[in-house]
């Protein structure tokens, strides 16, 4: 019998408060308020034999608090008239819209409702959660008067901000056991693809209509094959095929050969960031300190004599676009995978993540078809951070957010995580007659031709028809899985593990194998429900899910410890010494491939590439009848600018300190609100050895790339390192990563730039002697409907891990004590192109800040000295609207004053220069008068000038060449600034 | 006497079981976690503790309600083991959602007649929220909270706002000395958020059971065991310790 608990939540409705704001947000209207009275939650329980009496006990015993909930129970279908008391007049008075999740979309807490219903005895079969509201009676019946093309109805305006329709749907009124359609049972049938006599025309068509999203040169190599094979493909062949050799698994265009300008690059890669480390390694010689570097799913590094720590950036860019909460969550979810699948398994402990979205304040009617609006993009990717974050207890600690109108279309989502792996238990290799196990979720029909899917660009019609490349993780079905993996590795019960990540059990299984050969039963895979074929189960990419070869002495105890915490392992398979890649389905053979022609046989891409710097102009500022002389509205302006104000409405729903190795935090200073640089952790498993540490920051600014992404990447990776070092990492220990987002690369001046950014990350790297570790790229971030057309900009994102020698000596960026000193630690250049002076005051060209390279390096290490040896109170990294910005931030973040006098010292630029040039390689430092000699000493060779002091006045005033004060504000004025714009 | 055991209980979900084993360790004790199947096959595993701790996390993903499912597990299949534990004179933790697991499991106040006394439901900023607050300790009823007054500890939860089902339920646990930490400012008075973090009523952070040996609070003391861990020592200097871990000695030196 089908009943329906409904739930009302006593009290405020936040649910309501919600939605009518959403909806305001999104229409730029006052009408959220009037189309929803109420907001209720509950669940569709089934069960054969589910009388009355089970459904009031779990009501008492599980699904209702009392003192702050109420429940209604009816049966349902309910019979006419409804037998509702406490609802009737709810339902009579108000239309009734419920939001379920589509079938096959993952509900963990109907799953968990199921598993507790069992301790209880009660015999639920099904459960399903929903969302119900009600709605005033005509309210919808106006149409709208939006300014703007818009014809949407206010009723289709609202069913958008009520549910998603890429994994939620809405039923009117009552519901009935049909709304609860299940799947229907599977029918084998093997499935041949005639292939061999296409034409170029069809095997295009092929390609497409398949979501295989290969080229035409790769369909005419798989054609090839088959053609000597003397067969046709099997569609799980054609499928494996198409993972394998996807942009996502294969980056076939970063490996690629490139003709760039008449200069053949034969794999961009190898030739820029990973031969830079291969050149750093060289030099370091006894002392490298890399321990895997592009190879495993994450980068390693030595960091204590028992642990290696390791670093992946993932981006989940495409899901994230469609649906906001599980492309963020399962971006994060897949990206604590790849640490868990390195080596014999990293201990995740901590999280990064970095975003760039559209204004929030963006106008709806700006929108593309197809499109969410940014700020339901960016609250729906900070909750799916947060959630997945939280709940498995790994702190999310350093991030970034960057807003520009060209990620309307196309948000970028990168998420990081860093582990520990013991010093023993690196090395891993599938041995011949292992078995092949999946552990963890099941197996259903969530994210379908995810690898392929993010290989293309975005459309208006992404969000239904790739739908199901969009998952809902299960953060607990992880945090068991990560528990048994991780003890299991302590006893050594396994070879190898890797994550299914995109392409599913086909990439998994299909890497881990690949030097030996390998057999599946692929319907040994446990499902989630009925009705997957062979070949959905096989490219599935359900979360939670690894892959390990466990040899059969140690079956039972791996067996074991997984039933003992509730964590389902099954054998779907055997590594075998074959060279062959062999599924099977209910004994019948479906596909078989050559390893060699799978990992080895695509056809090498040759792409064009192309770049023309940008006319070099001078800065467009606005010819001035007198010279500007106050920079205060300037200074706020900038703080108050998306880019630069507090981001602490995120990082405070984020856990920053579960696993307790937090030492530095995202928030700092007097009122644990100033902007950190970077963060440090001291995880408790190494606490008892020392005080080592991990320092890690990130850069990112595409507002540079549009004038050049040489000096971008260059830039980036500057203010990786600054933002490290400035809290006490070494730059000689610092590991770099590279996350590459472009836009459609087979046009060449979006290639060429790629290669320009390439290039310079080479040619840094080598001058800072820090070695990329690990990366990834994530192009085609384009989107293109009717005659819209909108590409990202480039952007890079570079993370920095940074060891720290010892924790006691970090320092934070919030000023100290009145009457100290401050000094600025590099040097000045007029360099106001892309700068934030320019962004806020519509301002274009201008130079471009230079790293300089032969300079830069001294800077790092000499600063990083006269941290270790205690010499400083506060440093900051000058970024984002320069100089001003960084005195403005330090001041608040301590809560002390600051008057900045000597300016002049800086250098014989104008003073709006000075005050905002973004030129690298710059802290600002602030050192106590016993401490100024020995802290010049320590810089010696290094441009230093003591600027200022710090002072008692909650204000911040710098003075001009002619010494009035051109910039002067209240402390709690640009507080007030910064704090304002993202207090949500 | 040697040094007492402890047993922190793990479940689907907890995620503060090794801060909480490196806490207890560092004051003094011999700590061990165990997953919450192996009690439930086998609960004279307690015997051979004298300190049960139910640790910080998501259990079961705080579906339905948070730790409604690990409460429910508790009463079902370890009501009798747990009351056992508690009336030989030993010691009960439960941090975060281990409180909110002791407290809807009836563990902490037993339910009357009218059912549960307390509950612990969502903040009324309506989002968790990971801030450092001040807590002020009352009265000695809790043996874990000896010689405390004012101290700074984590808070970080969605679900903590602490509500009594009526405001005469509220008296009676001040009466009894039950309501041992209440949200304060650094200056020691009660205010508004985010002085109170979740709104709890009568800026109720921690509450003890009858015996003042089962203990149970929203905010994380073994997040502030090494000095490192404070959020502006490198303001004040470093501390010889972290405010928490006088907690967990206290709960160790009981038994010595």
């Amino acid at each position: 019998m089908l009943w329906e608990v409904e739930i009302h939540l006593k009290g405020q409705d936040a649910e309501r408060k919600r939605i009518s704001a959403e909806f305001d947000l999104l229409t730029h209207t006052k009408k959220g308020n009037s189309l929803i009275h109420k907001a209720t939650r509950g669940y569709l329980l089934d069960g054969p034999t589910l009388q009355r009496g089970h459904i009031d006990r779990l009501i008492q015993e599980l699904l209702v608090d009392p003192l702050v909930e109420t429940s209604l129970v009816s049966q349902l279908p309910e019979p006419r008239g409804g037998s509702h008391h406490g609802t009737a007049t709810l339902r009579a008075r108000f239309e009734m819209a419920t939001v379920l999740l589509k079938p096959g979309v993952m509900d963990p807490v109907a799953q968990s409702v199921l598993d507790a219903a069992r301790n209880l005895q009660v015999p639920l079969q099904e459960a399903h959660t929903f969302r119900r509201y009600f709605i005033p009676p005509f309210a919808l019946e106006q149409t709208t008067y939006f300014p703007g093309e818009k014809e949407d109805s206010l009723k289709e305006q609202l069913y958008r901000v009520l549910a998603n329709e890429a994994i939620e749907r809405i039923v009117e009124g009552a519901i009935t056991p049909k709304d609860l359609s299940s799947a229907k049972p599977y029918q084998f049938e093997r499935v041949t693809v005639p292939i061999r006599d296409l034409d170029d025309a069809e095997l295009e068509k092929l390609s497409q209509g398949g979501q295989l999203s290969l080229s035409l040169a790769e369909m005419r190599t798989i054609q090839a094959h088959y053609k000597t094979l003397g067969r046709e493909p099997t569609d799980i062949e054609l499928e494996t095929i198409a993972q394998t050799w996807s942009e996502h698994c294969s980056h076939k265009t970063l490996k690629g050969q490139i003709d760039f300008q008449g200069r053949r690059i034969d794999n961009l890669l190898k030739e820029t960031i990973f031969g830079a480390t291969q050149e750093i390694r060289k030099r370091l010689g006894a002392d490298d300190w890399c321990v895997s570097v592009f190879e495993d799913n994450a980068g390693v590094v030595k960091f204590t004599d028992r642990y290696h720590a390791c670093f992946k950036v993932e981006t989940h860019n495409h899901p994230s676009a469609i649906e906001p909460y599980g492309g963020a969550n399962t971006g994060l979810g897949g990206v604590i995978r790849d640490p868990l699948g390195t080596g014999l398994g990293a201990t995740p402990i901590c999280n990064t993540d970095v975003f760039c979205f559209a204004a929030p304040d963006t106008l709806p009617q700006q929108l593309p078809p197809g499109v969410l609006h940014p700020a339901k993009i960016m609250r729906g990717v900070v909750s799916g951070v947060r959630d997945y974050g939280n709940r498995i207890g790994i702190p999310t600690i350093n991030g970034a957010v960057c807003f520009d109108e060209r990620y309307l279309a196309n948000p970028l989502v990168y998420c990081g995580t860093i582990g520990l792996i013991p010093v023993d238990r690196m090395r891993k290799e599938p041995k011949a007659g292992d078995h092949i196990v999946a552990l963890g979720g099941r197996t259903g029909r969530d994210g379908i031709h995810g690898a392929t899917f993010s290989s293309v660009q975005l459309t208006a019609e992404s969000e239904k028809v790739s739908g199901g490349a969009v998952q809902i993780g299960n953060a607990i079905t992880q945090k068991k899985l990560l528990d048994v993996l991780l003890q299991a590795r302590e006893r050594g019960l396994y070879h190898a593990v890797t994550d299914c990540g995109a392409g599913g059990f086909s990439s998994a299984v299909g890497e881990m194998g690949a030097e030996l050969g390998a057999t599946v039963a692929l319907d040994r895979a446990p499902l989630k429900y009925e009705g997957l074929s062979y070949t959905e189960i096989w490219i599935s990419e359900a979360q939670e899910r690894m892959i390990l070869a466990v040899p059969p002495a140690h079956w039972d105890e791996f067996q074991k410890l997984c039933a003992g915490e509730d964590v389902e392992a099954t054998i779907i398979g055997t590594f075998e010494q074959t060279g062959k890649l062999k599924l099977s389905y209910q004994g019948e053979s479906v596909g078989e491939l050559d390893m060699h022609f799978l990992h080895d046989g695509r056809p090498a891409v040759l792409r064009q590439a192309t770049w023309t710097a940008p006319a070099q102009t001078a800065a467009t500022t606005p010819p001035k009848k007198e010279a500007k002389t106050n920079f205060t509205y300037d200074l706020l302006k900038i703080l108050a600018s998306y880019n630069v104000c507090s981001k602490e409405w995120i990082i405070r729903q984020y856990d920053h300190e579960v696993q307790g190795g937090s030492v530095i935090k995202p928030l700092v200073g007097v009122h644990e609100d100033g902007p950190g640089d970077a963060s440090v952790v001291l995880p408790l498993p190494c606490a008892s050895d020392g005080y080592v540490g991990l320092a890690v920051g990130c850069g990112i600014n595409p507002h540079y790339g549009d004038l050049d992404p040489y000096w971008m990447a260059a830039a980036a990776i500057d203010e990786a390192l600054r933002n490290v070092v400035a809290v006490g990492a070494d730059p000689r220990r610092t590991a770099l990563l590279d996350n590459f987002c472009w836009g459609n690369t087979n046009r060449p001046e979006v290639l060429g730039s790629l290669v320009r950014a390439a290039e310079a990350c080479r040619d840094t790297a080598l001058a800072f002697n820090t070695p990329f570790i690990s990366g990834k790229d994530s192009l085609n971030n384009e989107y293109r409907s009717g005659d819209r057309h909108i590409a990202i900009p480039p952007t890079l994102l570079i993370s920095a891990l940074g060891r720290v020698p010892d924790v006691r000596r970090c320092v934070t960026m919030d000023l100290k004590a009145a009457g100290n000193q401050l000094f600025l630690v590099g040097a000045t250049r007029n360099e106001l192109g892309g700068s934030h002076y320019h962004l806020v005051n519509g301002l274009k060209g201008g130079e471009v800040p230079h790293v300089n390279l032969e300079q830069a390096p001294g800077v790092f290490a000499k600063l990083h000295a006269a941290i270790q040896q205690g010499l400083i109170r506060a440093c900051h990294d000058l970024s984002e609207g320069g100089l001003a910005v960084a005195v403005a931030e330090m001041a608040f973040a301590g809560g002390l004053g600051a008057d900045i006098t000597d300016l002049p010292k800086l250098g014989p630029e104008t003073e709006e220069v000075l005050l905002f040039s973004e030129s690298p390689t710059r802290f600002l430092v602030e050192v106590t008068p016993a401490n100024a000699v020995a802290f010049q000493s320590s810089l010696k060779d290094v441009p230093l000038a003591a600027i200022g002091v710090t002072t008692a006045e909650p204000q911040v005033r710098i003075a001009g060449a002619g010494g009035e004060w051109i910039i002067s504000a209240a402390l709690a004025d640009l507080k007030e600034a910064w704090q304002k714009p993202l207090k949500w | 006497m040697p040094a007492p055991r402890i047993l922190i209980l793990r479940a689907p979900g907890s995620n503060c079981d090794g801060e909480t084993q490196f806490a207890f360790e560092r004051a003094g004790g011999i700590a061990e976690r165990a997953h919450i199947n192996r009690l439930r096959e086998q609960p004279a595993l307690l015997h051979d503790y004298q300190v049960l701790v139910v640790p910080g996390g998501f259990t079961f993903g705080d579906d339905v309600g948070a730790g409604k499912i690990l409460a429910n597990q508790l009463v079902h299949f370890l009501g009798d083991a747990l009351r056992q534990f508690r009336d030989a004179g030993k010691l009960i933790l439960g941090v975060c959602n281990g409180f909110q697991a002791l407290l809807k499991a009836g563990l902490i106040l037993p339910p009357d007649d009218a059912g549960p006394l307390a509950t612990l439901t969502f903040n009324t900023s309506a989002r968790f929220e990971d801030r450092w607050i001040h807590l002020q300790a009352q009265g000695d009823k809790c043996p874990f909270l000896k010689g405390y007054e004012r101290w700074e500890v984590p808070v970080a939860h969605g679900e903590g706002n602490f509500r009594c089902r009526e405001g005469a339920i509220l008296q009676k646990l001040e009466q009894n000395q039950q309501i041992v930490l209440r949200y304060v400012d650094s200056a020691g008075n009660v205010g508004p958020y985010p002085v109170n973090p979740n709104g709890s009523q009568g800026d109720v952070a921690g509450v003890c059971d009858a015996t003042g040996r089962v203990l149970g609070l929203m905010p994380h003391p073994e997040r502030h065991v090494l000095p490192t861990q404070h959020p502006q020592w490198t303001r004040r200097g470093l501390a010889p310790e972290g405010d928490g871990l006088r907690l967990f000695r206290n709960a160790v030196q009981f038994f010595q």
